[in-house]
């Protein structure tokens, strides 16, 4: 190997207990066709009050790390390997009877598109109220007061009025912050959002991205947030996690991963972007496409579209190199550099 | 490698030219399409979409015209007034000097030929149980090519489009990634030989790496193939990288107008300003604490009165609730015209704002 | 550079994947069929059973219509009758053999007859919408509005009995739905972008209707239909059972359940054997049409 050897990866982790530990998680979709290796080991561990961000593409294993969490996977199907903790809570040993009090109250998720996510046959209200008198079990005086309370929460306007409405008579932003007042309304400790501003328009994006922000930080929840756009993990996110084949290829704090990524799946992303590239040259875009994971190919999963890829890229996954502010980055060209911080380097030597 | 920049001379010796080099490619006129809203037993109608209200613009030969929005601005339903996917209200289209014709005529049928769409990229878009080859020489095929020069043609046009015709002739959609059948997609567009072509959302549903891809593919096809762009998108990145002019729509009209260095460097309309800085940036230091935007866009049911505008507006005063601005002479065919449908930029508006704004060129 | 990437994308597919094959879509529907034990077993029941019935001159032991005074109603298992004899002592299991040609006709042919009739008025209602639409549906809505036996029943009574009149209101009763069902896959199918992108080729409607649409659709009706299989069967032999359908001697399930039905209590096991066979087909065809529908669902 070379000179720059990686620190010792244990050190980097934190004397105190996070509030959320996932180990070594594998997850697999059996079919009689082909078994899809959706998510391939992933390791991080969250703090409480804190705000982590994966990106990654379609196919990357985002969502079904996600979901995971939730066990929100058909049992016969799925096979979840490795060790899940948020709290007191073993996610992947807890019964199912005990899970099914845990989502919502512990976890809570919100999803993409919003429309899905509500009933349309009953008024926002009715569904807010059940929710929370399922998990409460209140009067219904005092879930409908909670659901006013819930949509004031998440800045509806004229909250009275719209806890009345059918989903369909609401705009897409305001059902995005109803399903997040549903989310919420259990007080969750743990917020799990899939791509909650993906389907809205930009000026709303924002809105809700900022929301989340300011309820975050308020009830002191930490939150996993799943996103492809680099921007909004940027407007949202403490730490980052980048996602490429069902791996972590990339982590660590948002300044350092966005502004300064080592590892070169993620410096291709940020450089094949249209945002402020001049125009009349052409994009570096990312040749080739994501791996099928039916067939995952051996070694870094990246490297048959790495431009930097040796051929010994392929034989073997790189282990995570972390430096002493926790950026990781599974590359064999990254090295600890002189200032002690993470530094792609492409002379570096892939071992043999 | 710098690709060339476009320009009106390199579509003068076009063959398909017929209105010479400075004749605009397409000149949209007053367009208009209503759709109604029925209610109740007997179907009548009880109120309508103004989806797109008198709307006008030119695209000149070899232009990327980048038209922006948010959802519900009506720039879709636009795309298929032009494409006579729907029938419009009102409104006329001039291709190349010609008008088109309201029936189905000559006229028509060329209009087919000179303007097709490349829709966006969702399971709706590919035929799923024809294997893509056949999809791409279908177009071919209606206007009359024999089978097998169709499937040449489909064959060639793969091969243009950077998939290998043995690999994926024979493969269905589902088979496909998103950005190969982005890729089919616009092969298949480019079938019949089309002038213009309207991107309708055509990279927003991609991931950023192969969105990247077919930008370039998009940038490639356009010089070799003398091609001239419609590309609708509310991404403004993109649409900042690929366009030479853009049109801003809000609520079915057109707010906005402009070359893509004014429209961007120097937006006039409160909107395109407060579009432009929805815009996230990269750097984790540099977060928004207050959302440029309050509220959605209202309901293209009933538009606000005045100036659609006014009721997310910051600088809204008495007369622009009373009166609705005017966009300006927009078919002075002048491609480096830039103008704001706003009180503000129009001096003696009444706007307090205006006597102060500088004039446009 | 672009160039060069594009190279390097036509090179990429060709690399990875070795246990993923590409398969058309008759291909992975037949891959999936293939694993699909109980659909399999259950399709080579039909067709043994409608081998059976084509063959039945040459497979049946007996003359089905040879009846005998001495052996009326004689147990499964009596003599050579290895199903034993109905009430005029006539072979069980010949006339089931020669029974199952009736049958399955009126189980078959009325369903072929209803799909490409129904569908192609369910095609059109759902391609075109608005008014062609309205006048379709609603004629159809009229003929749904009773219940299919009473209006099996109604028709076969205003036209009378007979084989040919049976086919007839059979057709006519399975027509609706199989409309309904063409109607709504069409109209899903009409707000796709690859029809509109079909219509701005400047292609003509019918070359859009069996291009695009038609294939399409051809699926969710094919698996309707196979579902009606047996309601058609089980139709048809409620129609001879109540004598609208053919008429004795003429072997048929329905028929066969109706006579037998005076001797349940002298041989119960023997006049439960037509019934027994309509149940197996139509369990068969369903279980088929289940599999069927299982193996076309587009989500590789």
């Amino acid at each position: 190997m070379n000179d720059m050897t990686a620190p010792d990866f244990t050190l980097a982790t934190p004397q105190t207990e996070p509030f959320v530990r996932v180990e070594d998680l594998r997850v697999k979709f059996v079919s009689r066709d082909a078994t899809v290796r959706a998510v391939n080991g992933i390791s991080f561990d969250l703090e409480r009050g804190k705000v982590l961000c994966v990106i990654g593409e379609s196919g990357s294993g985002k969502s079904v790390m996600m979901r995971s969490l939730l066990r929100l996977h058909p049992k016969n199907r799925t096979v979840i390997e490795g060790t899940m903790r948020v709290g007191d809570h073993d996610i992947a040993g807890v019964s199912d009877r005990a899970m099914i009090d845990l989502r919502g109250s512990l976890i809570s998720m919100v999803f993409q598109e919003p429309m899905t996510a509500l009933d349309p046959l009953y008024t926002v209200g009715d569904q807010i109220a059940e929710t929370v008198r399922r998990h409460e079990g209140v009067s219904k005086e005092a879930a409908w007061a909670r659901a006013l309370e819930l949509l004031d929460l998440v800045r509806v306007p004229s909250p009275e009025r719209r806890l009345k409405a059918y989903p369909h008579e609401l705009s897409g932003g305001l059902r995005q912050r109803v399903v997040i007042a549903m989310a919420l309304s259990c007080r969750p400790s743990l917020l799990l959002a899939d791509e909650p501003t993906t389907a809205l328009d930009a000026s709303v994006q924002i809105q809700i991205l900022v929301l989340l922000r300011k309820i975050q930080r308020e009830m002191g929840m930490s939150m996993i947030f799943v996103t492809h756009d680099l921007g909004v993990a940027a407007q949202i996110a403490d730490q980052v996690a980048v996602m490429y084949a069902g791996r972590i290829i990339e982590y660590g704090e948002a300044r350092d991963v966005l502004l300064s990524p080592q590892h070169p799946y993620t410096q291709a992303m940020l450089a094949s972007t249209a945002k402020d590239q001049d125009r009349d040259v052409p994009l570096e875009a990312i040749a080739g496409n994501p791996p099928d994971l039916r067939a995952l190919p051996d070694g870094c999963s990246f490297a048959p579209r790495c431009k930097y890829a040796g051929p010994d890229c392929t034989l073997t996954m790189p282990p995570p190199i972390t430096d002493a502010w926790g950026h990781m980055a599974r590359c064999f060209k990254v090295g600890i550099g002189p200032a002690g911080k993470l530094r792609f380097d492409a002379k570096i030597a892939e071992p043999v | 490698m710098a690709l060339p920049v476009s320009s009106p001379q390199a579509t003068a010796s076009d063959p398909r030219d017929r209105g010479g080099p400075a004749q605009p490619l397409l000149i949209v006129e007053a367009m208009r399409k209503y759709f109604p809203i029925r209610a109740g037993l007997l179907n009548r109608q009880v109120a309508e979409v103004k989806a797109v209200d008198d709307v006008s613009f030119f695209v000149i030969k070899g232009e990327t015209l980048g038209i922006v929005g948010e959802s519900g601005c009506g720039k879709s339903t636009l795309a298929r007034l032009l494409m006579h996917l729907i029938p419009k209200d009102q409104g006329q289209l001039v291709l190349d000097g010609d008008l088109v014709g309201e029936a189905r005529g000559v006229l028509l049928n060329d209009l087919r030929r000179s303007l097709q769409m490349v829709f966006q990229d969702s399971s709706s878009s590919l035929n799923p149980r024809l294997p893509i080859e056949q999809s791409i020489a279908y177009g071919p095929k209606v206007q009359g090519a024999s089978g097998k020069s169709a499937k040449a043609q489909a064959r060639a046009l793969m091969e243009k489009v950077g998939l290998n015709p043995n690999l994926f002739g024979q493969r269905y959609p589902h088979e496909l990634s998103g950005g190969q059948k982005q890729r089919v997609n616009i092969a298949r567009a480019l079938a019949l030989d089309p002038r213009l072509l309207i991107l309708d959302e055509a990279v927003s549903a991609l991931d950023k790496s192969v969105e990247a891809q077919v930008l370039n593919l998009l940038a490639d096809l356009k010089r070799q193939l003398n091609l001239t762009y419609i590309f609708i998108s509310h991404d403004l990145h993109v649409v900042r990288y690929i366009s030479d002019r853009v049109l801003v729509m809000y609520l079915g009209q057109v707010v906005e107008i402009g070359p893509v260095e004014a429209i961007y460097d120097d937006p006039k309309h409160p909107y395109t300003q407060a579009l432009l800085a929805c815009r996230l940036s990269m750097d984790p230091e540099a977060r928004v604490d207050a959302a440029p935007l309050a509220g959605d866009p209202p309901s293209p049911v009933s538009p606000p009165s005045g100036c659609r505008f006014h009721t997310r507006c910051p600088f809204v005063e008495e007369v622009c609730k009373a009166k609705a601005p005017a966009l300006g002479d927009v078919l002075k065919l002048d491609p480096g015209q830039h103008l704001a449908a706003c009180h503000m930029v129009h001096p003696g508006s009444g706007h307090s704002r205006a006597a102060a704004s500088a004039a446009l060129h | 550079m672009t160039d060069a990437t594009a190279d390097a994308l036509r090179d990429l597919p060709a690399r990875p994947a070795p246990t993923v094959r590409v398969r058309g879509y008759w291909g992975s529907v037949w891959n999936r069929l293939r694993y699909d034990y109980v659909t399999l077993f259950c399709l080579a029941l039909i067709l043994v059973i409608i081998g059976l019935a084509i063959f039945a001159p040459w497979v049946a032991p007996m003359d089905p219509y040879k009846s005998s005074m001495a052996h009326r109603l004689k147990p499964i298992g009596y003599r050579n009758y290895l199903l034993g004899t109905d009430e005029q002592g006539r072979d069980m299991l010949s006339r089931l053999l020669y029974g199952g040609r009736v049958s399955l006709t009126m189980g078959i042919l009325p369903v072929g007859l209803a799909t490409i009739i129904g569908g192609l008025f369910g095609v059109v209602a759902g391609y075109f919408g608005g008014a062609v639409n309205m006048v379709i549906m609603r004629t159809m809505d009229i003929f749904f509005a009773f219940p299919s036996v009473l209006l099996a029943v109604a028709i076969s009574g205003s036209l009378g009995g007979g084989i040919t009149n049976q086919l007839l209101t059979l057709t006519v009763v399975l027509i609706p739905p199989l409309c309904r069902v063409a109607e709504t896959a069409t109209s899903q199918v009409r707000n796709m972008d690859f029809v509109d992108a079909a219509r701005s080729t400047g292609a003509s409607t019918a070359s859009i209707l069996f291009t695009h649409v038609l294939i399409n659709v051809m699926s969710p009706v094919l698996v309707y239909a196979s579902t009606l299989v047996s309601v058609s069967i089980i139709l048809a032999s409620g129609l001879s059972f109540l004598g609208l359908g053919v008429s004795p001697p003429t072997a048929d399930w329905g028929l066969m359940l109706s006579t037998l039905r005076q001797s349940i209590y002298v041989q119960p096991l023997v006049s439960a054997i037509p019934g027994i066979a309509i149940l197996i087909t139509s369990i068969a065809f369903n279980l088929v049409s289940d599999g069927l529908r299982q193996a076309m669902d587009v989500r590789a």
